[in-house]
């Protein structure tokens, strides 16, 4: 069973979001994720400042089986993407939630992170999916 | 080889396994509003007597001749062994080889042609070849697009010295992806792209494209070209002959940082005339933008056990992975031209080719000066060319080239559709395959045909 933690905000494709402190959404893909995609060997960031409706594509992740399109979990303007990962992009597999995340982003919609999935919901939908 | 298709008895099998009754149920998910349902262009079925018929009476209107034509395809010497070794049954197939561990021989010899190609373009990477020239340089022009990050502008910069056929192979490829050529004149005298006069502030482009040699044959100033480009925020796409590379600096190095793609056509590399096809295109580009690149790319591993091996990699940019998002639908290469151009540079080898390239430029300077000393033929420009010149006539082109097709000489390509306002222009070319007597039999005829 993949790791899926609790205060996070998960999405049907996969992502997850955490809300910080000062408003900005950091976001990643699930450990569920880098698990059916396996060994990331490219990561494709999109530029600070660039803005994404809900549902875009905003990064790719490349692995040794595929490459997946990230969709921006909410809308919003990229304030910082995590370039380390363009040297180390085996750090997603290694730390998902942690120094694997992608991208932070500030919101448009301060409130539009409530229509996100909950760990429960996102649990029963990786359960299902593992079928 | 003959086409086998499937007998009836073999497709009402396939139907009945599918559970269909018909071919056309397959299509059901097209919607019948965008089947065009009529083919009225497409002939009537012929009998293979009949094409074997037609494709030999086309091939005669192609009489060979004496030739002076070039305008983007050049007449080489081909050693014999090219041809013998590239139709060997090992060789002889137009695909890429999928499965790795039945195709060691393709899979590096397509890694040996990728290996030569950045030798010549000075850049970091190649891929496995693309179609022709016109295609390789429209999908350079989307690779550019894709790749440049300080430009969103789907803009590029097209100098009128581009061939003219690439110029509308380009439109025709990129316009519906909504992206613009914008043309730039260039200098009547030099018939080259004048640095100083590029505009100050061009607006905001992805890339500016630079042949070299351009289409009349003349060298572009290609370092300030570079630089122009760069300064602007631009990529800068050399579109270039590989035979001219064996003297000229390669796109790697121009300007301060070097182009960021070379492209071209790589028909003169041991692919014959032949009626204009079929002959393919090259793509090469610096690492930076590999995953931007469109086509096959060969790479050079190790297996379990340590030994090298061969294999198609950086797949993930191919539609068989990315759908819709691949980043073409080029999903295949010139297989067989490639293993006949990789031959004839491994035949060669640099000297050779650089003794190819120097002997062409000879034979066309040495054509120069025979050909201004007839009255009525001065050339047209004064800068700098490889092996390709333009001289302006007393009188319409097509009438010389008419005239002197009677006596079995391709005189050359006539430029009064694609410019005119050069008057009565004619471009011609003399590689290394004429000799001295070739040029002084056409200056003979040209001099007849003018007086």
């Amino acid at each position: 069973m993949s790791n899926i933690p609790e205060d996070l905000y998960y999405t049907k494709t996969h992502e997850w979001v955490k809300q910080d402190a000062d408003g900005t959404l950091t976001v990643g893909i699930t450990d569920h994720a880098q698990h059916l995609l396996g060994d990331m060997v490219f990561i494709e960031l999109p530029d600070a400042g660039s803005a994404f409706n809900t549902g875009d594509d905003c990064a790719v992740v490349e692995s040794v089986k595929a490459a997946s399109d990230v969709y921006c979990p909410v809308s919003g303007e990229i304030i910082e993407t995590n370039v380390a990962l363009l040297e180390t992009p085996e750090v997603v597999n290694q730390d998902p939630y942690g120094d694997g995340w992608l991208l932070r982003l500030k919101p448009n919609d301060a409130g539009e992170v409530e229509d996100l999935l909950d760990a429960e919901t996102y649990k029963e939908l990786a359960a299902e999916e593992a079928h | 080889m003959p086409f086998i298709p499937h007998t009836t008895a073999e497709i009402q099998e396939m139907l009945g396994a599918l559970g269909v009754d018909s071919i056309d149920q397959l299509f059901d998910e097209i919607p019948a509003a965008l089947r065009h349902g009529r083919l009225d262009n497409v002939p009537t079925r012929m009998s293979e007597m009949d094409v074997s018929r037609l494709m030999r009476d086309r091939a005669s209107l192609d009489r060979g001749g004496l030739c002076f034509l070039g305008a983007g395809a050049y007449e080489h010497h081909i050693p014999a062994a090219v041809w013998e070794l590239a139709t060997r049954g090992e060789f002889y197939s137009a695909y890429t080889p999928y499965q790795a561990e039945a195709s060691q021989g393709t899979l590096q010899l397509l890694y040996e042609f990728q290996s030569m190609m950045t030798q010549l373009t000075g850049l970091d990477v190649s891929n496995a070849s693309l179609y022709d020239g016109g295609s390789a340089l429209a999908e350079a022009i989307l690779m550019a697009v894709r790749a440049n990050r300080k430009s969103k502008s789907k803009r590029i910069l097209m100098p009128r010295t581009v061939h003219p056929l690439y110029r509308k192979v380009v439109h025709a490829i990129v316009k519906n992806q909504g992206i613009t050529a914008t043309e730039l004149d260039y200098d009547r005298n030099g018939g080259h792209i004048d640095p100083a006069s590029l505009p100050a502030d061009p607006g905001d482009f992805a890339a500016l494209v630079i042949p070299q040699p351009n289409f009349f044959g003349v060298l572009e100033e290609v370092d300030a070209l570079t630089d122009w480009a760069h300064q602007h925020q631009a990529l800068a796409i050399a579109c270039v002959n590989p035979t001219s590379l064996a003297l000229l600096k390669p796109p790697g190095s121009w300007g301060q940082h070097g182009a960021d793609i070379a492209c071209g056509e790589g028909q003169p590399l041991g692919i014959p005339l032949s009626s204009g096809g079929p002959y393919f295109g090259f793509l090469c580009c610096k690492q930076d933008y590999v995953r931007q690149m469109p086509g096959r790319i060969i790479g050079k591993t190790t297996d379990l056990d340590g030994k090298t091996g061969f294999v198609l990699t950086l797949q993930a940019r191919e539609q068989h992975i990315r759908r819709s998002k691949a980043t073409s639908n080029i999903c295949t290469n010139q297989g067989l031209m490639t293993t006949a151009a990789t031959i004839y540079m491994s035949l060669l080898g640099p000297a050779g080719l650089e003794t190819v390239a120097a002997n062409s430029h000879a034979n066309t300077q040495l054509l120069k000066q025979k050909l201004t000393a007839i009255k009525g033929v001065t050339p047209m420009f004064n800068r700098p060319e490889f092996h390709e010149t333009v001289f302006q006539l007393n009188g319409p082109a097509q009438d010389v080239i008419a005239q002197l097709a009677m006596q079995n000489i391709l005189a050359g390509f006539n430029l009064a559709d694609d410019y005119p306002e050069l008057g009565h222009a004619l471009l011609v070319c003399a590689t290394e395959t004429k000799t001295e007597q070739d040029i002084d039999q056409y200056a003979a005829a040209l001099a007849r045909a003018l007086s």
